[in-house]
């Protein structure tokens, strides 16, 4: 269990914590605006609000 | 297209958002009332009577009660129910839990305000309430979380809309906040006091972890939910970026978790915590603008309805005041700003910018627009929506005016030397200098309540004239 003692400093866990949140940021961006069809449909739902009425 | 088709004879449990939708306007008119008077207070310190039950300390969390959850709280119930249903194609999955959340959480708000009229607290700052009403909140609370869950689950939509995950992690981070903050023990079965599990800079930084977060889920992330249905159904156009609001949500959740400490700048934390909470809330800056411009932009090509429309302009100052509070906010975050806004009236001024700005504007507007439908009819009188909306705004205005200038009056005065190296004031000089700006935040309250008692005629006209048969 001595490795865990790795992550008790913040020289370590700073910059790990910087690079998998960064990550993730990167990740959202990617599959809103990666994809021209993914982006299509993702903006097809803003109109979700307006069809309520019709039902 | 992204719906599927469902049958006409699906029906919405529009029961208890009628419910609590009355309750919300109820609250709105107590808590800005006390508000008021509050205010009075300090202008008048007569106004206390030596009345220990009517004082400033009992009174003030009677107000913060009853309008962020009680004003705040009723109408996130209300409009939540309504657009999980709506979005969803779903009636609530139980009408049981609907009512129990209801009741149980009007009975929360009276017991809080007669435990802070009685002197009952336990000295944490939006959340005095002692043990007893936090453990039935949290069973009220949880019991949100299954009936707004189960009804998610439930849906005939198969997307669920970007207002719904607003609301749910509003619900979640609630309960966190909620249950963290109130760890405590209680000093026997039958007292009403207890001690809290930490202590120390501990204590302060989760009350502080509690109360930031409180603004930032309970008083954002649910009134943006709120936003992202009511703008576009007011404007009659989508939101500007489905993309944009996806982006939105998720820095904005992110973010808000860290900045908490920031409340306690120049105090016995670790620097290091002050540091990292000031650079979270700068970063904040990012997504609650990018919602904003999500916002505003959504009406684009309409601009017209500014004109036209009293509730789209409730809708859209609302987001503009939300611009100013979420830039003002970062910049009292940093540390030399801090050093001289923090124990000011610049704070006061600050959170009702956001929150008669942003959060009583946004409600005002998606109310005038939710309530017609509830009760199948039209607004009783737009132009005095259009009357509301004057009145709210130079309220507004009267009220952060004085506590900008009085806020920075004292902290000015409060750090002034003299040649000799002594303080050049004495604290009650900077007390006596702030009185005539206490009056003309007590005036802008009176606007707003004004205001908010006009809505209240002008809903009840409505209702009256209304009928609760669907169609």
């Amino acid at each position: 269990m001595e490795w865990l003692m790795w992550f008790t400093k913040f020289e370590n866990t700073k910059p790990v914590s910087l690079v998998i949140f960064f990550g993730l940021f990167c990740g959202v961006l990617v599959y809103l605006y990666g994809n021209k069809h993914r982006g299509a449909q993702l903006e097809s739902f803003k109109n979700i609000p307006l069809q309520d009425d019709d039902i | 297209m992204t719906t599927t088709s469902v049958t006409n004879t699906e029906q919405y449990n529009y029961d208890v958002i009628r419910k609590f939708a009355i309750m919300t306007l109820v609250w709105g008119v107590v808590g800005m009332l006390v508000g008021v008077y509050i205010a009075s207070e300090l202008a008048f310190p007569v106004l206390n009577f030596d009345i220990p039950y009517i004082t400033f300390g009992r009174l003030r969390p009677v107000h913060t009660g009853a309008v962020i959850f009680g004003f705040g709280g009723s109408a996130l119930f209300a409009t939540s129910y309504y657009i999980v249903q709506r979005t969803c194609q779903a009636r609530l999955f139980s009408s049981g839990l609907a009512s129990f959340t209801f009741w149980g959480w009007q009975a929360i708000i009276v017991l809080a305000a007669l435990g802070d009229v009685m002197g009952y607290t336990q000295g944490r700052e939006y959340a005095e309430m002692e043990w007893p009403i936090d453990l039935l909140i949290e069973v009220v609370w949880v019991a949100y979380l299954v009936l707004f869950v189960g009804t998610l689950m439930k849906r005939n939509q198969p997307h669920i809309y970007v207002a719904n995950w607003f609301y749910l992690a509003f619900i979640l981070a609630t309960a966190l906040l909620h249950t963290f903050n109130n760890l405590a023990v209680p000093v026997s079965l039958f007292s009403m006091k207890s001690y809290s599990l930490f202590s120390g800079a501990q204590d302060a930084m989760t009350q502080w972890w509690y109360g930031h977060n409180a603004v930032g889920f309970f008083l954002t992330a649910a009134f943006l939910g709120m936003m992202y249905y009511f703008v576009p159904k007011q404007a009659g156009r989508p939101v500007y970026s489905y993309r944009l609001s996806v982006l939105h949500f998720w820095a904005l959740i992110f973010l808000y978790m860290w900045a908490g400490a920031h409340h306690l700048h120049w105090t016995a934390i670790p620097d290091w915590t002050s540091t990292l909470a000031a650079t979270f809330s700068i970063m904040l800056l990012l997504p609650s603008w990018g919602g904003m411009v999500n916002g505003i932009l959504t009406l684009s090509g309409a601009w017209d309805k500014m004109r036209t429309d009293p509730v789209i302009r409730f809708l859209i100052v609302s987001l503009s005041f939300y611009g100013m509070s979420t830039f003002e906010g970062p910049v009292m975050s940093l540390k030399d700003v801090n050093a001289l806004s923090h124990y000011t009236d610049w704070t006061i001024g600050h959170v009702h910018s956001g929150a008669l700005g942003w959060v009583a504007m946004v409600t005002f507007g998606s109310f005038y627009h939710m309530v017609p439908k509830l009760w199948n009819t039209k607004m009783f009188s737009n132009r005095l929506i259009n009357v509301h909306f004057w009145l709210a705004t130079i309220g507004i205005l009267l009220y952060i005016t004085a506590m900008w200038i009085s806020g920075i009056m004292q902290g000015l005065m409060w750090r002034a030397f003299d040649d000799f190296g002594n303080l050049q004031y004495a604290f009650i000089e900077s007390v006596a200098a702030a009185h005539n700006l206490y009056i003309m935040r007590a005036v802008g309250g009176l606007f707003f309540l004004s205001g908010m008692v006009l809505m209240c005629y002008n809903i009840y006209k409505t209702i009256k004239s209304g009928t609760t048969e669907q169609a």
